[in-house]
């Protein structure tokens, strides 16, 4: 490649790269304003506050003019707290000056995750998504160990049924399951947001995947050692497949996590709200609320960038290997 | 040795082990995935609601989508959002993947920006690109005045992008839509529905969307770059293949297998957008004059809003299946002749 070329390439790159953190940096910016500046217009990157100053012997004082004169003006004076320290004085107009000052507003963090509870709904998506992974996992090595190394009758069949049931869209089933959670007595509880997920069937796909390609001897030599199946499917072929179970635990976590429109259907209860339709609701309560939207935003996606910052080379390779398939 | 012999022998006979150990995921795939799809074909056909079922009302549910001008309406958005999200998300895609391929340093890097916004959930991205897309305090508008353009209305702007651009352009597009409508005998309205294309707000939608699902098709296409042994580039060097050569000859080709995956996944969640439609343009409208009202949104509406008709929106649900059963088929078919 000439230099030529790689520059063209690299500076694609970086304005495209720019455009997808784009949204992410304005969202914290934003966030860190007051909403009077947003009112305002100043709508921007960078938090900054704009005032009126009169400077006098270099002590700078907030003041707001009451009648501008041709020389010198009438303002209030102000003191820190943003009470009225003198009203109504006279000064001379080149002490005062149009100032801008970067100030950033961290308490539109706290404000927001008080304004609902967002404790609570941090605390039931982590419960909901912890168990719903554990589920997968356990269900799903289980169902593979069985589809990819034993022989029984309809082995085929049940496989092809799984497979087929995993391409219908979830808004298919979506009233159908509404329907069987309340003759179940499952709407607004936990159930109906843990027990239909802990068995998917990607997970047990993916795991038959790499559960095939075990040699047989390590088998054949673990039957001969005495090892009953269990222990064989527990003391070999887990942690002969660790990197396929992080992928699961994975794609479970994420997803559950991401999930929103379950959860809105099957949950009605505040209390019970996961994160995603916390926040959902809570857009549509503060949606004036610009600072607070943004902050609420923030802290949301946090946990999983943070995840995905530590882990990114595994995410991304578990993505991939989606593609891979067949 | 006699004694193992012995049991597996037994265990052949009566071996409920397999069935032990599917069990589990069994249960829940079936109870919960099984029975509900296929209750969802009889509860169309039933005036079912959340307090009971009514009478067997066979196809009538399906007469009245027929007749449901706001379940074509949001046929139609459902189109334009998967005729516009799929092609421009595929392309940029590839484009993104062969950069990424042919550079070293900052490769990873790269990779990993492109893909934050696919692990990030969408109802904080909607969130926040609302208020990038609010026409007094957004991030577009703000831009777009840097650049001396008028703000424009984005996610409450209901006419439609090309409209908005052959207008602009001077083109009076009201003669032009009254003229073609008198001609194909329908309506104005219908008409414009048609010949405007998206309307500015559903557009905006699929900008969200194809920035969204950018960041996992260019991996997957970048896996399938990999996936391509360099001595086809080698060869094709040696007699004398330029770049743009290499890519159609080679390149595309090779890769089709992976543009199938691709095109099949992003059609097939493209039709079933639902987060950002609901947290950006609803409830309870889906966007102005309904123009960001897709399918899975109305049926949401129909079976959870005010409405309430599980049965009808069950309906609709099935319509839904059909299609992408339908376009999975036809995609299965086509992938199988170009296979290479």
């Amino acid at each position: 490649m000439t230099n030529w070329n790689k520059t063209i390439t690299y500076t694609i790159l970086i304005i495209c790269g720019i455009s997808m953190i784009v949204p992410f940096l304005w969202m914290a910016t934003t966030a860190l304003k007051s909403q009077k500046e947003i009112n305002k217009g100043n709508v921007g990157f960078i938090p900054y506050e704009e005032y009126t100053a009169y400077t006098r012997d270099g002590v700078e004082k907030r003041i707001k003019v009451v009648v501008a004169g041709a020389d010198s003006s009438v303002v209030n004076i102000f003191n820190d707290a943003g009470k009225i320290v003198s009203a109504y004085r006279k000064v001379p107009n080149e002490l005062i000056s149009e100032k801008k000052k970067l100030v950033f507003h961290f308490e539109n963090f706290t404000e927001a995750f008080n304004k609902v509870p967002f404790a609570r709904y941090f605390l039931n998506t982590i419960i909901v998504s912890t168990l719903v992974v554990f589920g997968v996992i356990v269900t799903g090595s289980l169902a593979a160990y069985a589809f990819a190394r034993m022989q029984f009758k309809g082995r085929e069949f049940l496989f092809y049924l799984f497979i087929s049931m995993m391409m219908v869209p979830q808004p298919v089933y979506l009233i159908p399951s509404y329907i069987l959670m309340h003759h179940l007595g499952w709407l607004d509880t936990y159930n109906a947001l843990i027990i239909p997920w802990i068995a998917n069937i990607f997970t047990i796909f993916l795991l038959r995947q790499q559960f095939k390609t075990i040699p047989q001897e390590l088998f054949d030599a673990a039957a001969i050692d005495g090892c009953s199946r269990f222990g064989i499917l527990w003391k070999i072929v887990l942690p002969l497949s660790k990197s396929v179970i992080v992928t699961s635990a994975i794609f479970g976590f994420i997803g559950s996590w991401n999930s929103f429109m379950w959860p809105l259907v099957m949950i009605d209860s505040p209390q019970l709200r996961v994160l995603q339709v916390g926040l959902s609701y809570f857009s549509q309560e503060a949606s004036a609320q610009t600072t607070l939207l943004m902050a609420a935003s923030t802290f949301s996606i946090l946990p999983l960038l943070i995840l995905f910052v530590i882990a990114q080379k595994q995410i991304i390779a578990s993505f991939a290997s989606t593609g891979l398939k067949g | 040795m006699w004694r193992e012999k012995k049991r597996d022998m037994k265990n052949k006979k009566k071996d409920f082990g397999p069935y032990l150990y599917l069990l589990p995921a069994a249960v829940i795939i079936f109870t919960f995935r099984l029975i509900p799809i296929v209750l969802s074909f009889i509860v169309s056909f039933f005036d079912w609601s959340i307090t009971g079922v009514g009478g067997f009302i066979a196809l009538e549910n399906y007469g009245r989508l027929m007749h449901d001008a706001e379940f074509w309406q949001s046929m139609l958005n459902t189109f334009y959002l998967v005729i516009f999200v799929v092609p421009i998300g595929l392309l940029l895609a590839l484009f993104f993947a062969n950069l990424l391929n042919s550079i070293e340093k900052l490769k990873g890097f790269f990779r990993s920006i492109y893909f934050i916004p696919t692990v990030t959930s969408m109802v904080a991205i909607s969130i926040v690109w609302k208020i990038m897309f609010n026409q007094q305090t957004g991030l577009f508008n703000y831009l777009l005045g840097k650049i001396g353009v008028n703000p424009l209305g984005w996610l409450a702007e209901s006419r439609g992008i090309f409209d908005l651009l052959l207008s602009s352009a001077g083109v009076d597009y009201t003669a032009f839509v009254t003229s073609i409508s008198g001609w194909m005998h329908m309506s104005y309205n219908a008409s414009y529905m048609i010949l405007a294309g998206p309307s500015l707000a559903l557009f905006s939608i699929i900008m969200l969307t194809i920035w969204k699902g950018l960041g996992y098709n260019t991996i997957i296409y970048l896996a399938g770059l990999q996936n391509i042994p360099s001595v086809y580039y080698e060869a094709a060097e040696i007699d004398g293949a330029g770049r743009a050569k290499q890519f159609f000859k080679i390149t595309l080709p090779l890769i089709s297998p992976t543009t199938y995956y691709v095109l099949m996944m992003t059609t097939i969640t493209t039709f079933q957008v639902f987060s950002q439609i609901y947290l950006m343009t609803g409830p309870p409208i889906g966007g102005p004059l309904g123009t960001t009202k897709v399918i899975v949104y109305y049926l949401y509406d129909k079976g959870f809003g005010e409405a309430g008709d599980l049965s009808y929106a069950s309906a609709i649900a099935l319509v839904l299946f059909a299609i992408i059963l339908i376009l999975t088929m036809v995609q299965k078919r086509m992938e199988k002749r170009v296979h290479y």
